[in-house]
């Protein structure tokens, strides 16, 4: 790893300062952002560390929605008794990140902004309809991922707080890559009054995305049964070492099913 | 605990874990000598290429760099030499392409190494590793053995063909008539997956020169100091042998990885005279995955021949397996002696005959790694008998029982003669542990539920105590197999036991002392085991093959028989009576049918302080010094038992139960056994449903380079295992009555959870790793 300068800003308002300089690299929780330092795959001249900005860590329940301060560790939204009472699945996901330690350092913020195609986050904020606040502007889920590893961030922008608007009922299920432990597909679903939505996370070639057939189904019949036959296509999905494109498009509706409960 | 009652057999609490579990183990990375160095390997990016430019100028020019070495310093050094000699069918020797220290002119494989850069801090190695110049002319690469001619390429030019020998055993003839009169054959072609070792310590050494007397010490993790420094010295470097001290202190896992001689310890030796600085190396993780031999690599097809009622008649094995880019130090051995030959498996199969082709890749060498041979024969016997069995339909256990060789000492066809075994009673036992009478209702709760629900059996048998040199050196071999051991008594009867197995991780401090505290009647707290230094320990062949306790032990037993023969000399003396009528019983010397005694520590003073001494008959002092080479090979056997459940919907295996019944002879410590067995289990088992090392069939780049992508078994893959070493048929050809216990469990269990989960899916064949996908995908291939 080669030297770099750092700065501990304060404030969201500092950071940004400290960010708009030349080659400078926020870090929140550095869990991925270390690892690709240390490989030398980059070598940014400055790391700004946002993880002790108090105004960004927290969880808060306010006009009908849950509110993550975006510096909130995964163990924290894990352990979180509004999360676990308003949105249950959602704490499970946020426990089930990574391992003991990546959860005390990764923050929901960071791993938004990095968009991991097999990150377990993602897919919770599409499937919930959750809205991104940054330092500057507000964002719908849909809006906000762009690709893989892309979103519609600036550089020096800094997502402050992700809002979950509160479903009837919520699961998630992961079905891990037996190596690194990342979904090989990942499917959260959410209930609203308004219809039923589905992301699907670590399938797509360009990252999460929603399952228009199984939303369709299940927002007229809530159940595993109304699943059956139902097909994903394998058109867009990821091929590699541990399962194919059609694996996982077989994959979505049985773990779509599973999660209803 | 009593040393009265004996210490053989007890479940004594591993000594050495304390040191391990609190920090204070001395690995070679906790070494630093003073005017401590660093050295960093550059490495090949590509899988086969021509060097046509190497400059290192701007790098030697960088800040704190000592040295740079590349393959034109070592260009007329000799190769890492192959202790195995194989030949071809026609007599021919295998081809034995040199396996430079560095790479020269060309590079092999991803990982192959370039260039050494020491320099006065790891960074500082680093940073100027990155400024080295290479240009690579890159050539098309071998990597697939079911494709070895298929790129045109030639690994080594020697090697046209990309074969290194093709080798046969048994009768080919018999074997083909036996199939002519067959009323069933059953044909299976599978691969044994390749695996990376994986040692939770990567390889590391830090070598030096010592200017007052010309001399070297090379501190590595290693698994076997002596013959490391034997080839080194002999055969690679020209160092004196008496030059050269080798030290293999706390070692974090081998599983025979760290059994060969490398290059990049050679380098360093080598170049530690020309920094004259200690240089220190401890492999990353990532360089692990490209440059430590890996494990298996066989593609394999084996037909069974039987009659009518399921009597084996013939068993036809055709095996390629892969070398890799280079000859490894015992590579060429694994396919063929240490694999062909346990093709009889438990059965009295009359004829059998094996060809194996070992081929030249550009992969990472290929090389022993637990079980070593012994795996890929178990698999191909015990896949092939169970798919029979399925196609018979008969019972597999009752098949089996049908062809278990079960009078000895029994000559197989494949060149080895079992002493002892009771290959029923081990089957007996692991039904009835297994709860085979009950699977019926599992599985038909298991479709209730809309899931597979599958049984396989495995019965293994593997050659260990390796081995009887002139056996050996017939077969090949290009060193001798013994074992060395040194008891050395103080005068105060406290005792040092210099042994030349080396631990890492076996446990030997506590059960080589459980031992000895039992032959000598004394404390285990009046006994050190010390190992792994060439400068302590007279000599050693090392550790491997599950042959520390049965080799290594015995050495250390004939050495403490000649203790005691002394002492009781020596107590004859003091007690004034002649030495037949002196009697040796929990640490005391007596004269047979009297009260009159002397104890250890009496004698072991008398010895070093002789002044009441029988000085015309004995030599002051009492160390004493044994050399073992054993008379066959020992064969620990066993039955395991797998049981699953598959997720139809998703591929996801569980295993329900594991049974794992072995038969170890004699058994020193119950519960370090059965930790090596779990550990066994837990790399069979690994094998079977995770690991795998992949590389690009076309750039060579290893795929599955890192813990991203490559599946180390953790905890929670694991199920519960039910283990239990049957009170057995003892070795009878040591003296202790011990077979190795190593191994066994990453021999017999990947064979038991491929049989299982094919029984559930109802397919015939199906690849490991049987990773959700692959399980998932024969099942829709199956349908």
């Amino acid at each position: 790893m080669q030297a770099f300068a750092f700065h501990n800003p304060a404030s969201v308002a500092d950071a940004v300062k400290a960010a708009g300089t030349e080659d400078a690299k926020l870090i929140a929780g550095g869990q991925t952002l270390l690892q690709t330092m240390k490989l030398g795959l980059i070598a940014p001249s400055a790391l700004v560390d946002i993880g002790a900005i108090a105004e960004l860590k927290g969880v808060c329940v306010s006009d009908g929605q849950v509110v993550i301060g975006a510096g909130t560790t995964h163990a924290a939204v894990a352990a979180s008794d509004d999360v676990k009472k308003h949105i249950p699945a959602l704490a499970e996901l946020a426990g089930n990140i990574g391992d003991r330690q990546v959860r005390n350092r990764g923050t929901i913020g960071g791993s938004l902004a990095n968009n991991d195609p097999a990150a377990c986050y993602p897919a919770a904020v599409l499937a919930l309809g959750a809205t991104i606040k940054t330092d500057r502007r507000t964002l719908s889920a849909e809006d906000f991922f762009t690709g893989l590893y892309s979103t519609a961030l600036a550089e020096d922008e800094i997502i402050t707080s992700v809002s979950f608007p509160v479903p009837q009922k919520a699961g998630w299920q992961k079905f891990k890559q037996p190596a690194s432990r990342f979904s090989i597909v990942g499917v959260f679903v959410a209930k609203f009054a308004s219809g039923v939505r589905v992301a699907v996370t670590g399938a797509g070639a360009s990252g999460v995305f929603r399952a228009a057939e199984l939303e369709a189904r299940l927002s007229a019949n809530y159940t595993a049964a109304a699943l059956a036959g139902a097909t994903v296509s394998a058109d867009a999905l990821n091929s590699d070492l541990h399962g194919s494109a059609a694996y996982r498009a077989a994959l979505i509706p049985v773990l779509a099913g599973r999660a209803l409960g | 605990m009593n040393a009265r009652q004996g210490f053989i057999g007890q479940s004594v609490v591993r000594r050495e874990d304390t040191r391990f579990l609190t920090g204070v183990g001395q690995y070679t990375d906790d070494i630093t000598l003073p005017q401590q160095s660093h050295g960093v390997f550059l490495r090949s990016p590509h899988a086969h290429a021509r060097i046509t430019s190497l400059d290192t100028t701007a790098a030697a020019a960088a800040p704190g760099v000592l040295g740079i070495f590349t393959g034109e310093h070592f260009k007329d050094i000799g190769g890492l030499p192959c202790g195995w000699l194989i030949n071809n069918i026609d007599g021919s020797p295998m081809k034995e392409p040199k396996h430079p220290v560095l790479a020269f002119g060309k590079v092999r494989y991803v990982g192959d190494r370039v260039a050494l850069i020491v320099a006065e801090t790891l960074e500082q190695a680093k940073a100027a590793r990155d400024l080295i110049e290479v240009g690579y002319d890159v050539l098309p690469a071998v990597i697939d053995i079911g494709n070895i001619t298929g790129t045109g390429a030639a690994v080594h030019d020697e090697a046209p063909d990309n074969r290194c020998y093709q080798w046969q055993i048994g009768d080919k003839d018999g074997t083909d008539a036996a199939f002519t009169n067959a009323a069933h054959v059953t044909t299976l072609t599978f691969r044994n997956n390749r695996l990376a070792p994986n040692a939770i310590e990567p390889r590391a050494a830090n070598a030096s020169w010592n200017a007052s007397d010309d001399s070297y010490t090379l501190y590595v993790a290693n698994q076997n100091p002596h013959v490391e420094r034997l080839l080194m010295c002999a055969f690679v470097l020209g160092i004196p042998e008496h030059k050269m001290r080798v030290v293999a202190p706390d070692v974090g896992g081998g599983f025979g990885s760290k059994i060969f001689l490398y290059g990049e310890e050679t380098a360093m030796v080598w170049a530690s005279k020309q920094v004259r600085r200690p240089i220190k190396w401890v492999a990353e993780r990532s360089e692990a995955f490209l440059s430590d031999a890996h494990g298996r690599d066989h593609l394999t097809t084996a037909e069974l021949a039987l009659d009518s009622q399921g009597t084996f008649l013939g068993f036809r094995v055709n095996t390629t397996a892969n070398m890799g880019a280079y000859l490894s130090t015992f590579a060429s051995a694994v396919p063929t002696i240490l694999y062909a030959t346990l093709l009889a498996g438990q059965y009295k199969t009359p004829k059998i005959s094996c060809t194996v082709t070992s081929v030249f890749t550009n992969t990472s060498p290929v090389d022993a790694y637990r079980g070593a041979g012994r795996p890929e024969a178990t698999y191909t016997v015990e896949r092939i008998v169970e798919t029979a069995a399925h196609e018979l339909g008969i019972d597999p256990a009752e098949l089996r029982r049908r062809n278990f060789v079960t009078t000895f000492p029994y000559a197989t066809p494949v060149g080895l003669t079992y002493d002892t075994g009771d290959y029923d009673a081990t089957m007996r036992r692991a039904i009835e542990l297994a709860d085979v009478a009950g699977f019926p209702a599992r599985k038909a709760a298991s479709e209730a539920k809309g899931m597979k629900r599958g049984l396989g059996y495995s019965a293994y048998i593997e050659a260990c105590g390796i081995a009887p040199s002139a056996v050996a050196g017939a077969l090949g071999a290009r060193a001798g197999l013994f074992e060395a051991g040194e008891v050395r008594v103080h005068p105060t009867g406290k005792v040092t036991v210099f042994t030349g197995s080396h631990s890492h991780g076996q446990g030997h401090e506590t059960t080589f002392a459980q031992v000895v505290a039992d032959k000598l009647g004394i404390p285990m707290e009046d006994i050190t085991i010390e190992h792994g230094d060439t400068g302590k320990v007279l000599f050693g062949m090392g550790t491997y093959g599950s042959r520390s306790l049965a080799v290594g032990g015995t050495a250390i037993v004939k050495a403490l028989d000649k203790v005691i023969a002394k002492g009781k000399k020596i107590a004859a003396h003091l007690l004034e009576a002649a030495d037949s009528d002196i009697e040796f019983e929990g640490g005391v010397f007596k004269v047979a049918g009297t009260d009159k005694s002397v104890p250890f520590a009496s004698v072991s003073l008398t010895a070093y302080v002789p002044h009441n001494f029988p000085h015309d008959k004995l030599e002051p002092g009492l160390n004493e010094n044994a050399f073992y080479d054993p008379s066959n090979f020992t064969y620990p056997a066993g039955s395991y038992i797998c049981e699953v459940e598959v997720d139809p919907a998703t591929g996801v295996t569980r295993i329900e139960r594991f049974t794992a019944c072995d038969d170890f002879g004699n058994v020193i410590n119950p519960m370090v056994v059965e930790g090596q067995v779990h550990g066994g289990l837990a790399q069979g088992i690994g094998q079977a449903l995770l690991e795998h090392c992949v590389y690009d069939t076309e750039s060579g780049q290893l795929l599955t380079g890192s813990y991203m992508d490559y599946a180390m078994p953790r905890a929670d893959d694991m199920p519960h295992f039910t283990v239990e070493t049957v009170k057995g048929t003892p070795c009878t050809h040591n003296p202790l009555g011990v077979k190795g216990c190593g191994e066994a469990g990453a021999i017999g269990s990947p064979p038991a959870v491929i049989n299982a989960i094919c029984n559930a899916i109802g397919v015939k064949n199906l690849a490991m790793p049987a990773t959700p996908h692959t399980v998932w995908q024969a099942m829709h291939a199956a349908h």
